[in-house]
């Protein structure tokens, strides 16, 4: 009886002693898994070059995700870095500020591209905006009116198109990926289409609303879009483009207007599917959580993220070096973002 | 008809019943037969099923055991380590001062560029290949810098030494030797550049370049930067610091209100709403307590987001009902002649249940306990959901400190964008952690004999 007596003290002990546990002292980061890899390796270089700081923790989610546990609140068990691949939205910053996390400060790191890849025994692809709105929307127009989307292969919608079944893997609701894949590929093949005269709000609903039977919301990470594609070769998937880099030997992948995409063609704009990358940075925890001037410091040096650093080898776009310089003072600055943007 | 009622036509004459009784019979030994044959069928598919899982797992976790690591001679150069020696302490300088001397003297060696290093022992090796740097560096693990560097922060008398070194092929010259890439590919579908292709194939077939045990794996963290380096000792001390925490809170709390249910607590409306509702608990799905503990030990107790010690709580919290129905199963196992007896001779209630009731139980709460440590181990769903899956470098001292579990690592790796080198590697972690499994087991099956022997 006194040994249980003795445990259960023991584990009365180890629950309280949490509440009064001394101050973090590692960077919390969560968010993009677009952004996590680079993030990650600027993490393990950060916990390698300064050896008076702990590498900083991160974690994925997506943007949506870590967006949401940054706008949480201020304090200890709250992020200080969300990842983004994506700009923060007006309401996050507003949910933010209700949570009492005023101070958000931007940081771009650089450039991504989106990629369209299948299985790399199948044919060559060559896409454009209008072809990708056509095969995936639920309605399309034909003859001047809406219709319920009748294309099977992907040679209905175009002839120059191989005669493969239509199924398109993209990134679901919580990606930063799905909303640029929305904006630079949807959005222009959904003009580009000619769809009838229509009040606005239903022209966003047909431009968006996607066939359930032939596109597949992933949640999780590019792995799951590739498993996808493995399990049905006929897969069209969305990933990006570091990823495709890194599995060149099982994916293919599919120009776009007539683009390749590469750290090149993304880099000088050519390539029409690209976005930049960001993290927040709470501005309430620097200066309480050791070392978050310091990662976002390094994170902007040439060493990283400049061009022929660390990152661009691991399939980063690098910034220009003016830009990364205005970024960087931005940052030193203590630049924030207002709720009104 | 059968066989044995033609040939005695006498008696299937003379008694139509018997004949009935034999036919019956057969159905019946035929019914039997046939059960038994699905018996083993079912059996046979179930090993075929585990054969078949242990298999594929092994044949392809086992060869991410062994790494390539090059043997190169590395020389300290003076001319690319150009930093002043390191501090030493002054009799008038505080220690405050000197430590801050040796972080500053320690920034700016790792400054020094120790990949121009690396490539320079690397050419020396094959000065008739024509490469640029970057095709070196494809050779050579990343984080192999910093390995240099801590060699000649340990040692800086090392300047200008030529020292014999193993250094860690990168992954993706792993995946090549290996061939878990289709060699035949055109050069640019590889990972790797050519000249780097060729000069891993030339180093190992000269033996410069062997297949060493792959040590990392079980010392090092988990590591982007490096894919060759990274390991699960961060994730293994994550998993042991949760298992304590289950060990020290699920158990005596199981074991104890198991006790009182069992043995002291009156029979009434009340306790069989409890015990309907432990058998709920124990049926509740994990993810459910992640959720929990997410909202409960996070947001309301501020415990650290990533930390074992929430990750421990949450299990302790699913384990507990396991414990408790298992342990009340055995004391309800042992026979009330034993109770009867000790109350007999005149032991208090107390008395009989914790010296003669409880011993003989051992080996079941043993068991309980050691099974429900290994399925909370196990467990990643909860973990997800407090931030366990986050990517970690550093080793976690407390069980504050953020941490992975040896599940979530698995769960990250295979995740990781490099598939052709993560999937061998994530196979070896699935090794790695049934292993431990395994090995929980065995201890739960040894610890029963021993008790059971005793008792």
């Amino acid at each position: 009886m006194t040994k249980l007596l003795l445990s259960t003290a023991v584990a009365a002990i180890l629950l309280a002693g949490p509440a009064s546990a001394q101050s973090r002292d590692t960077i919390q980061i969560a968010g993009s898994s677009t952004v996590l890899p680079f993030a990650s390796i600027v993490a393990e270089e950060f916990g390698n070059a300064f050896p008076d700081f702990k590498a900083p923790v991160v974690g994925s989610g997506g943007s949506g995700g870590g967006l949401k546990q940054f706008c949480q609140g201020v304090g200890e068990n709250t992020i200080d870095i969300a990842n983004a691949s994506r700009p923060i939205k007006a309401e996050e910053i507003e949910t933010c500020q209700a949570n009492g996390v005023a101070k958000i400060q931007e940081v771009r790191i650089g450039y991504d591209g989106i990629v369209f890849a299948t299985s790399a025994d199948k044919e060559d692809f060559a896409l454009t905006p209008v072809m990708v709105y056509k095969a995936i929307a639920a309605e399309v127009p034909v003859d001047g009116k809406m219709v319920a989307n009748p294309y099977k292969s992907w040679k209905d919608v175009d002839p120059s198109l191989p005669d493969q079944e239509i199924n398109v893997a993209i990134p679901g609701s919580n990606h930063g990926t799905r909303e640029v894949f929305q904006e630079k590929m949807i959005a222009p093949g959904c003009k580009e289409a000619g769809l009838p005269e229509m009040e606005k709000e239903a022209m966003t609903k047909a431009c968006e609303t996607f066939r359930q039977d032939v596109v597949v919301e992933i949640s999780g990470d590019y792995t799951e879009t590739l498993a996808r594609l493995q399990a049905n070769p006929s897969t069209v998937g969305v990933f990006g483009l570091s990823f495709y880099d890194q599995n060149r030997d099982t994916l293919k992948v599919a120009t776009v207007e007539g683009v390749t995409p590469s750290l090149e063609t993304v880099a000088s704009g050519e390539y029409p599917v690209s976005r930049p990358l960001f993290f927040y940075v709470k501005g309430e925890h620097i200066g309480t959580i050791p070392g978050i001037k310091e990662y976002t410091e390094f994170f902007l040096s040439d060493g990283m993220t400049g061009s022929g650093g660390t990152l661009e080898s691991a399939g980063l776009i690098p910034m220009p070096d003016e830009e990364r310089a205005e970024v960087l003072k931005a940052f030193e600055d203590g630049k924030t973002l207002e709720a009104a943007k | 008809m059968s066989v044995s009622a033609m040939s005695s036509p006498a008696a299937s004459a003379g008694s139509p019943n018997r004949s009935r009784i034999q036919a019956s019979l057969r159905r019946r030994r035929n019914a039997e037969k046939r059960f038994r044959f699905y018996g083993i069928a079912s059996v046979t598919v179930a090993i075929g099923f585990v054969l078949f899982l242990f298999s594929t797992i092994l044949h392809e976790g086992l060869p991410a055991f062994w790494q390539p690591v090059v043997k190169v001679d590395v020389t300290f150069d003076p001319a690319i380590i150009k930093v002043d020696p390191k501090p030493v302490a002054d009799t008038d300088q505080s220690p405050a001062a000197l430590r801050r001397a040796n972080l500053d003297w320690q920034r700016k060696v790792t400054m020094v560029n120790w990949n121009r290093i690396i490539e320079n022992s690397i050419r020396a090796e094959a000065p008739d290949v024509e490469m640029s740097a970057r095709d070196v560096q494809f050779l050579v693990s990343q984080n192999e810098r910093y390995r240099l560097r801590d060699m000649f922060v340990e040692n800086p008398d090392l300047l200008g030494k030529t020292v014999p070194i193993e250094l860690l092929a990168s992954a993706n010259v792993d995946v090549w030797l290996k061939g878990d890439i289709d060699r035949s590919l055109a050069s640019d579908r590889q990972q790797l550049p050519e000249a780097a292709r060729m000069l891993a194939d030339r180093f190992y077939e000269d033996g410069r370049i062997r297949m060493a045990f792959s040590s990392v794996l079980f010392t090092n963290t988990d590591s982007r930067n490096a894919p060759a380096e990274a390991g699960l000792l961060g994730a293994f001390i994550g998993s042991l610091y949760m298992m304590i925490i289950v060990i020290v809170l699920a158990v005596p709390v199981g074991v104890a209100s198991a006790i009182y249910l069992e043995e002291f607590a009156p029979k009434n409306k009340l306790t069989d709403l409890i015990e309907v509702n432990i058998n709920n608990l124990a049926a509740v799905p994990s993810i459910v307590f992640g959720l929990l503990g997410a909202a409960v030990f996070i947001n309301y107790f501020h415990l650290p987001l990533s930390a074992p010690m929430a990750g421990g709580l949450v299990l302790s919290l699913m384990t507990l009902p396991t414990v408790i129905i298992a342990t009340r199963a055995s004391l309800r196992a042992v026979p009330p002649s034993l109770r009867q007896a000790a109350l007999g001779l005149g032991a208090s209630r107390t008395q009989t249940v914790f010296h003669h009731v409880l011993p003989v139980t051992y080996p079941g709460i043993l068991t309980a306990t050691i099974i429900g440590v290994a399925q909370a181990i196990g467990e990643t769903a909860p973990l997800l959901l407090i931030g366990m899956n986050a990517f970690v470098t550093t080793l976690p001292v407390t069980p504050l400190d953020q941490s992975t579990a040896l599940p979530v690592q698995i769960f990250l790796w295979e995740g990781n964008e490099n598939r052709n080198y993560f999937e061998p590697k994530t196979a070896a972690a699935i090794i790695v952690l049934l292993s431990v499994m395994l090995a929980l087991n065995a201890i739960a099956i040894v610890l029963r004999s021993r008790f059971e022997r005793r008792a």
